[in-house]
């Protein structure tokens, strides 16, 4: 238990949702590049259609989404089973961290995937050219040319997916199951102050997300103004 | 003459109850939102008013409420945060009272009727059981006490997934997600929500008592069709409602 200013808060939400969030934005980055590396180079009429499908959690209200992860991935679902086929003991993915991770990484992924592909569409063809004339390989174009000049696409990303997922809430309400030390992240821990007249600990807590929060994204943006990559 | 007038004119002429027809707002505790529904349209039916409910958690409600909200009457799902309104003057003088006691049902989806729930609890052959969080809704601590009564609340606190209501706590076992869960009877006296396997009417001496009480805020203080709605739902007919709906009505 912390005590700030004679509050006493429980620190554990704070630990989960920086595990959760840090997670998530691992993963989408990790999944968003090959999606927004594709999306950015595509020049089929059906780009309109994928780019709408990566935008649809924007329009979702997150309950829903999670209502709809809910029943998906319920421990008679199809989810489930494939799990336990795989070698999961039951499959069930509700009520876990692995399951928060899912929820959000969907709840995030246009938030990761937008300005990864805003940055890949920067990036000159005929550098991508005259690099593979030079037999550079498939890593070796990633690290030494794409990455380093969409720097600011993957700060961008990760901090959108990470600030966002910290926020989560109502994704985090349904598929979580409110589990102290587990799933009980600190949007629910607030409204569960909230909802029981403890409004000292709603506050404190409250002001320690936005003190944080802040903080992170202030050092982010100002990373971003060193990294101010021109090209060509 | 624009159209809205045109339209707002002719209702006017056609129903001559709307010249004294009035319309209440009402915030009610999710739990109590199905039923107040059903007391609303028959009190519409009697009078001619309209009444416009808004459901929520009751924390929620309390805080809109003191800030402001436009409600006329209040329908908790507990009575800290009604005294607390009362104690800041938020409220109609003398208008709280009990309108309703919860009872608390332990739904089990997967188990045949005649099964003793107690046995079930006990082998605790399941991976999860849902209740409503005990920080944010007062049938989550009835659920504890329950436990706590049978001497398996620690044993089965690991197997705890909590909703943030009632509602929610319904949800979880709905979707299979949780293979049982502590809600309130308004779901498990109604078969459109609970209709496989079995419940458990808890007994009433296994936990404090669900008490939810009303208050008539004070916007509404002078307002005789808020007084109508409480000498209604306070009614024969009223109380006949809200029992069906899986609640008791103390005298």
């Amino acid at each position: 238990m912390w005590h700030i200013f004679g509050v006493e808060i429980d620190p554990n939400p704070i630990w989960t949702t920086l595990s959760v969030a840090l997670t998530t934005t691992l993963v989408l980055l990790i999944i968003g590049v090959p999606i927004a590396w594709k999306l950015a180079r595509m020049t089929s009429r059906w780009k309109v259609l994928f780019e709408a499908l990566v935008a649809l959690p924007l329009v979702l209200p997150p309950t829903v989404l999670g209502f709809y992860l809910l029943i998906s991935m319920n421990p008679n679902g199809m989810v489930a089973e494939t799990l336990r086929f795989l070698g999961h003991p039951d499959g069930q993915l509700t009520f876990t961290f692995v399951g928060l991770v899912v929820g959000s990484v969907f709840y995030s992924l246009p938030f990761a995937v937008q300005p990864l592909m805003h940055a890949f569409e920067q990036v000159p063809q005929a550098l991508l050219d005259a690099a593979k004339t030079m037999r550079a390989n498939t890593a070796s174009l990633f690290w030494q040319v794409i990455l380093p000049l969409s720097r600011r696409g993957f700060l961008t990303a990760a901090t959108l997916a990470f600030a966002h997922t910290v926020g989560e809430f109502g994704v985090v309400l349904m598929v979580g199951g409110n589990i102290p030390g587990e799933t009980r992240m600190v949007s629910i821990a607030i409204f569960d102050h909230v909802e029981s007249l403890e409004y000292a600990q709603a506050h404190v807590l409250s002001l320690i997300m936005l003190i944080f929060s802040f903080a992170v994204l202030l050092s982010v943006y100002g990373l971003n103004r060193k990294f101010d990559v021109k090209v060509g | 003459m624009t159209l809205k007038s045109l339209l707002a004119a002719s209702i006017v002429a056609l129903t001559p109850m709307s010249v004294l027809a009035d319309e209440l707002k009402i915030a009610v505790a999710a739990n109590f939102l199905k039923t107040i529904e059903t007391l609303s349209q028959g009190f519409e039916k009697q009078t001619g008013n309209t009444i416009k409910v808004s459901g929520g958690p009751t924390g929620k409600l309390y805080a809109q409420i003191e800030n402001g909200a436009p409600f006329d009457i209040f329908f908790s799902a507990d009575q800290k945060s009604t005294k607390k309104l009362e104690d800041d003057g938020k409220i109609k003088a003398g208008s709280r009272f009990i309108y309703a006691q919860g009872r608390l049902s332990l739904w089990m989806p997967n188990v045949p009727a005649g099964v003793e729930a107690a046995d079930v609890l006990k082998k605790g052959d399941f991976k999860h059981i849902a209740l409503a969080n005990p920080k944010a809704a007062p049938y989550g601590v009835a659920a504890e006490q329950t436990l706590d009564k049978l001497g398996l609340l620690e044993t089965l606190r690991p197997k705890f997934v909590m909703g943030e209501n009632i509602g929610q706590t319904y949800q979880f076992v709905a979707t299979g997600n949780a293979q049982m869960g502590f809600v309130a009877h308004s779901y498990t006296v109604d078969p459109k929500h609970v209709n496989t396997g079995s419940y458990w009417l808890v007994p009433l001496s296994y936990h404090s008592p669900l008490d939810q009480d009303v208050v008539v805020l004070k916007k509404a203080e002078n307002s005789k069709t808020a007084q109508a709605f409480i000498d209604y739902v306070r009614s024969a007919e009223g109380k006949k409602i809200i029992e069906a709906s899986g609640y008791t009505v103390p005298n």
